[in-house]
């Protein structure tokens, strides 16, 4: 099965109190960075272990903390994106439900890292069950001495909070979430100046994700080197994927990096093959906003080889072939699946969530959900799938966030890889109307 | 806007857990509790936010209340209009997609005779379609106040929205 580093002791029962997780081996990463490390020592580690950003960016997170300002006098701020709304991705709120206080002690050994004395976790309103969970398991830890001031006796004072967001996508990109937390509208910031030089009120500021959090306490009780040997190449160590769509066994698992994506979707230990027994058709691997790939792209790349589950291994052919590992929302389609139909369910999403700032996201996510409706529908012509392409390319780029690429990305490669079905649909409207491209009915009127 | 909702004030307890929320922010940085006192404002006063209780809010929090409103106005949880008791919440995207969750909508639309965006002619039920929830793996699946419910039939349809109609046609709200 591969070693588990986050969800070692996710089946313990009882593992979300504080004595259970104690027991099992809890703080002692607190403990180990407190009492023998310096915060360098801890940024050393963590850059030692090649984590890369797990929230779809995949940026390394140590090079993100060592961009911190560390101005005189100036508090500076760790924040945790909880914020979990990419399509596709559900790994999050698995984490913090089933064992909080992961992301608890990963939130004290990296503020401690980092010189914060206030950090605070940001989770989406949405998953408010959750918050109560999490906010419980910071109540105990205060209780129990891992928070507070001096914590064990080591003279370093730390107070953490949770804040929920109000449903909003676009908090989850991290000057919107900082905007937020502020307790205004989620409008992304223009960068530069960059959080880590100016961020929540102001101050210096970090923004993690949850799972890059938590990843922390393995790399500091192991040590970075020891964390870097499982993986492959530049994608060191294990990743959260949360596997959905016609699957026989969706779920959230924990792979090590490198895996083969033909065992990960067919073997019995993890997703079990196609529901139904049903071929596969397309999967789109990390998240909504990432390149979808039809099925002989997805355990193969284009020259054959097996295509593997890392960051290298899912963009391997670039945009043309391949596709990005992202947030590791993995979304599996199986043969009876319309792709005009979810790309115009992906395109209205983004419709929805576009905070409206930017012109090209703001009318252009709206224009593609018009004509992919009226392509699904059976009211496109030819030249409608070419506009599609041209609003893409006015679209990407062209923002002060990535949620215009996001929107436009998942268009640009089902017209790639699918074309010939956005052509059936403009060729057959008729039957567009009753039966979709490889679809049994189509009979949803628009909501 | 309806202004049915007239003179918001919130119980000693609440009151409390307000003051606790602001607390977790550092002096003169009051505003950021504003989202959860919002949330906690809904629930108290009617499933939603009125002018008088969004007012009163800016009030509790030193700010104007056009920073209330146009918080409210942006974030997708926040009722502005006054809906049913009973919010239904129908995640519409991809993954759900791919699992039935049209199926869902539609069927719950002819159980209440409502479409969606509409309330139940009793008044109990509302029913709305929602992005993304984070249960992709579970669905198809509604949310339903501070609730999930995942891995959705018609049957547990059914279930749901009979228990939910006793609660709400026995209690004297």
């Amino acid at each position: 099965m591969g070693r588990k580093l986050l969800l070692e002791h996710i089946n313990v029962p009882g593992i979300e109190s504080y004595d259970v997780y104690r027991k099992n081996g809890g703080y002692r990463a607190v403990e180990k960075a407190l009492k023998s490390m310096s915060p360098q020592n801890v940024v050393e580690e963590v850059q030692a272990s090649g984590l890369r950003g797990r929230g779809g960016a995949g940026f390394p997170t140590g090079m993100k903390w060592s961009f911190l300002a560390k101005p005189e006098g100036v508090p500076r701020y760790l924040l945790c994106n909880a914020d979990e709304s990419e399509p596709g991705t559900f790994k999050d709120r698995y984490l913090m439900e089933h064992i909080p206080h992961l992301l608890v002690e990963g939130m004290i050994v990296s503020s401690y890292a980092l010189g914060c004395n206030q950090s605070y976790i940001y989770i989406r309103g949405e998953y408010m069950w959750v918050l109560e969970i999490v906010e419980k398991a910071i109540a105990e830890a205060y209780a129990n001495g891992w928070l507070g001031k001096n914590i064990l006796g080591s003279g370093y004072d730390l107070d953490l909070a949770i804040a929920p967001g109000g449903g909003a996508y676009i908090c989850g990109e991290e000057t919107a979430l900082i905007e937020s937390l502020e307790g205004k509208r989620g409008n992304p910031r223009i960068k530069p100046p960059f959080p880590a030089v100016k961020g929540l009120w102001g101050c210096p500021t970090v923004v993690n994700n949850v799972e890059s959090i938590a990843a922390v306490v393995p790399i500091v009780n192991d040590g970075g080197a020891e964390y870097a040997k499982i993986g492959i190449g530049k994608s060191t160590g294990t990743k959260l994927i949360s596997a959905c769509g016609n699957l026989v066994k969706p779920g959230v698992y924990e792979i090590e990096l490198g895996m083969s994506v033909e065992e990960f979707i067919y073997s019995d230990e993890w997703c079990g093959g196609i529901a139904n027994g049903k071929k596969l058709k397309a999967c789109v691997p990390g998240g909504s906003s990432v390149p979808i790939l039809p099925a002989n792209l997805v355990t193969k790349t284009a020259e054959g080889t097996d295509r593997l589950m890392s960051y290298e291994g899912l963009s391997e052919g670039g945009f043309a072939t391949g596709s990005m590992l992202g947030s590791g929302g993995f979304i599996v389609f199986d043969e009876d699946q319309c792709i005009v139909r979810n790309t115009w369910n992906f395109s209205r999403f983004y419709a929805h969530e576009s905070c409206g700032q930017c012109s090209p996201c703001r009318e252009g996510t709206g224009w593609m959900e018009k004509v992919l409706h009226r392509l699904e529908y059976g009211h496109g012509n030819m030249r409608d799938i070419d506009l599609l392409e041209e609003i893409n390319k006015k679209i990407e780029g062209n923002t002060i966030c990535p949620l215009g690429d996001a929107a436009a990305w998942p268009v640009a490669a089902a017209i790639r890889h699918f074309r010939e079905e956005f052509e059936w649909h403009v060729t057959h409207p008729d039957e567009a109307q009753k039966r979709n491209f490889g679809i049994a009915s189509n009979h949803i009127p628009l909501v | 806007m309806s202004t049915e909702v007239t003179n918001p004030q919130f119980s000693p307890e609440k009151m409390a857990e307000v003051q606790r929320v602001i607390s977790l922010f550092p002096e003169g940085k009051q505003k950021s509790a504003l989202l959860r006192i919002l949330h906690i404002a809904e629930e108290e006063f009617g499933g939603w936010l009125s002018v008088p209780t969004m007012n009163y809010v800016a009030e509790i929090l030193g700010i104007q209340p056009v920073e209330v409103y146009e918080v409210a106005t942006f974030y997708t949880m926040f009722n502005i209009e006054k809906p049913g008791k009973v919010v239904l919440e129908v995640c519409r995207t991809g993954p759900c997609m791919l699992v039935g969750s049209d199926n869902i909508i539609d069927y719950i639309q002819q159980k209440l005779n409502i479409e969606v965006g509409g309330t139940s002619a009793d008044g109990i039920f509302t029913l709305k379609t929602a992005e993304c929830l984070g249960a992709c793996g579970y669905g198809p699946m509604l949310q339903c106040g501070k609730h999930y419910h995942e891995h959705l039939t018609p049957e547990k349809v059914d279930a749901l929205l009979e228990s939910l109609r006793n609660e709400h046609t026995t209690s004297s709200n």
